[in-house]
């Protein structure tokens, strides 16, 4: 199907795109970035907004730095940009492997890192590692700029504490800590296709233990996040099978699955527990000496 | 048609085309520029048989509107061959039989020209990834792969 019709407005600069936002935003205006979701929803009558403001042409956006802390993403900078590594060492080693797992090649050519955040699909790979290793989504308005931390960025399924009127410009994606290393587990049915489960997990070892502990679920449930008793009991403990195991088991009874036609929430449960574990295997792989992703 | 007037560039050449925001590149290029060589099939972005190369990157024409695509440099399949001389992967398709009814077939030439003109490093397994992109319904995919690899040689993968 086609998408309905709609007045296409493209603003040069990032004011010039607050501004439209503020005029037409009460009236269901949207941003237009990538366009791979929202498109598609478009097409299929799921979105109808009567304006879209087109950010593709302001001059800019599509900036990656790294800077201080953190690694700083602009609005523009397409999932594709993060095919080889973005930044030398393991944490671009880390993106380039999660960027491979985001949907199709032609759809990672436009898709964007930002607007996967301002969709915020509870299967998105970038808002699970968003969620997982720490990020500031910074906000721009007519009214000024705000940074909001991911913790209280997510309110559910495709549902952000952005305003309609604000623009998020940059992400402020943090840089994992020194010494860590870094698994990824995705399961879908399909090549390309939406994850049903996956998990990111990092940790680094400290004379034998495992510490600074991070381990986060995506497309489990609404919303990606971080699993504390999960991480609570892996920190401290040697890192092998038996410990990732035991551990991984805990979020069976942590998570709330979401549920459809295809997959009932048992099934999410189970997989939770897997994708954790082969996560953890593939962070226990990337130990810093072992070919791989350790920071 | 109402809207508004822009140019494409297609294949070396501009196109004045006067449409309405909502058309799709696709559409743009079959029903304004007359190069009905890039099929629409799904117009959701899930089978690539739109699939084009703008400004070096291959994209779902299906969703990308028309007007997003002014200034740009767009390719489709009419601009592989040159006058009689076919793309060395068109010629590799048809040695290959990488085509049953062919429908397809405009989609994958633009997906594989496009990623390996971008990513001429690309491993085979990559190759294999992006290949599975687009949707055949004849199910061609191994003869479309060996016409990508005798198009485009791999080295041989490393061993683990």
């Amino acid at each position: 199907m086609k998408a309905p019709p709609f007045t296409l407005h493209r603003p040069a600069t990032v004011d010039e795109a607050a501004g439209l936002l503020a005029a037409l935003a009460d009236e269901g205006a949207l941003v237009l970035a990538g366009g791979q979701s929202l498109v598609p929803m478009m097409a299929l009558r799921l979105a109808y907004p009567p304006d879209l403001i087109d950010i593709n042409g302001i001059a800019g956006l599509d900036r990656i730095e790294l800077s201080g802390d953190h690694l700083a993403i602009g609005a523009l900078a397409r999932h594709h940009d993060f095919r080889r590594s973005v930044v030398p060492g393991p944490f671009g080693a880390l993106l380039a492997r999660i960027s491979h797992e985001i949907a199709h090649y032609p759809i990672r050519t436009r898709g964007t890192f930002c607007g996967s955040l301002a969709h915020a699909d509870p299967a998105s790979e970038w808002c699970l590692t968003a969620a997982t290793l720490g990020a500031e989504m910074v906000l721009r308005s007519q009214a000024g700029e705000r940074a909001v931390p991911v913790a209280d960025w997510f309110e559910g399924a495709m549902a952000t504490v952005r305003e309609p009127e604000e623009l998020l410009v940059e992400v402020r994606l943090s840089r994992p800590a020194e010494g860590s290393a870094w698994g990824f587990y995705e399961f879908n049915r399909r090549a390309g296709d939406f994850a049903i489960g996956a998990a990111l997990a990092g940790y680094r070892l400290e004379g034998g233990a495992m510490r600074d502990v991070h381990v986060g679920i995506g497309a489990i449930e609404e919303v990606p996040r971080r699993l504390g008793e999960v991480e609570a009991a892996l920190e401290g403990q040697p890192p092998g099978p038996e410990a990732f195991r035991t551990a991984a088991r805990i979020a069976a009874g942590a998570v709330e699955p979401l549920e459809d036609f295809a997959t009932p929430a048992d099934y999410r449960r189970d997989l939770a527990v897997t994708a954790i574990e082969r996560a953890l295997a593939e962070a226990a792989l990337a130990q810093p000496g072992q070919r791989g992703m350790a920071a | 048609m109402s809207g508004q007037t822009f140019q494409l560039h297609v294949n070396g050449t501009s196109y004045a085309v006067t449409a309405p925001d909502r058309k799709t590149l696709g559409d743009a290029l079959r029903e304004d520029c007359g190069l009905t060589g890039t099929h629409l099939g799904c117009e959701q972005g899930v089978c690539g048989t739109c699939t084009v190369i703008v400004d070096g990157r291959p994209v779902r024409s299906c969703l990308m509107f028309a007007r997003q695509a002014e200034g740009a440099q767009i390719r489709t399949v009419e601009g592989l061959a040159q006058g009689e001389r076919l793309h060395p992967l068109q010629q590799a398709f048809i040695d290959a039989h990488a085509l049953q009814c062919g429908f397809c077939t405009p989609g994958f030439l633009m997906l594989i020209v496009g990623a390996l003109e971008q990513d001429p490093d690309m491993t085979e397994d990559e190759l294999a990834e992006v290949l599975s992109s687009n949707l055949c319904r004849c199910t061609g995919y191994a003869a479309i792969a060996k016409a990508a690899l005798a198009a485009y040689p791999r080295p041989a993968t490393p061993a683990e």
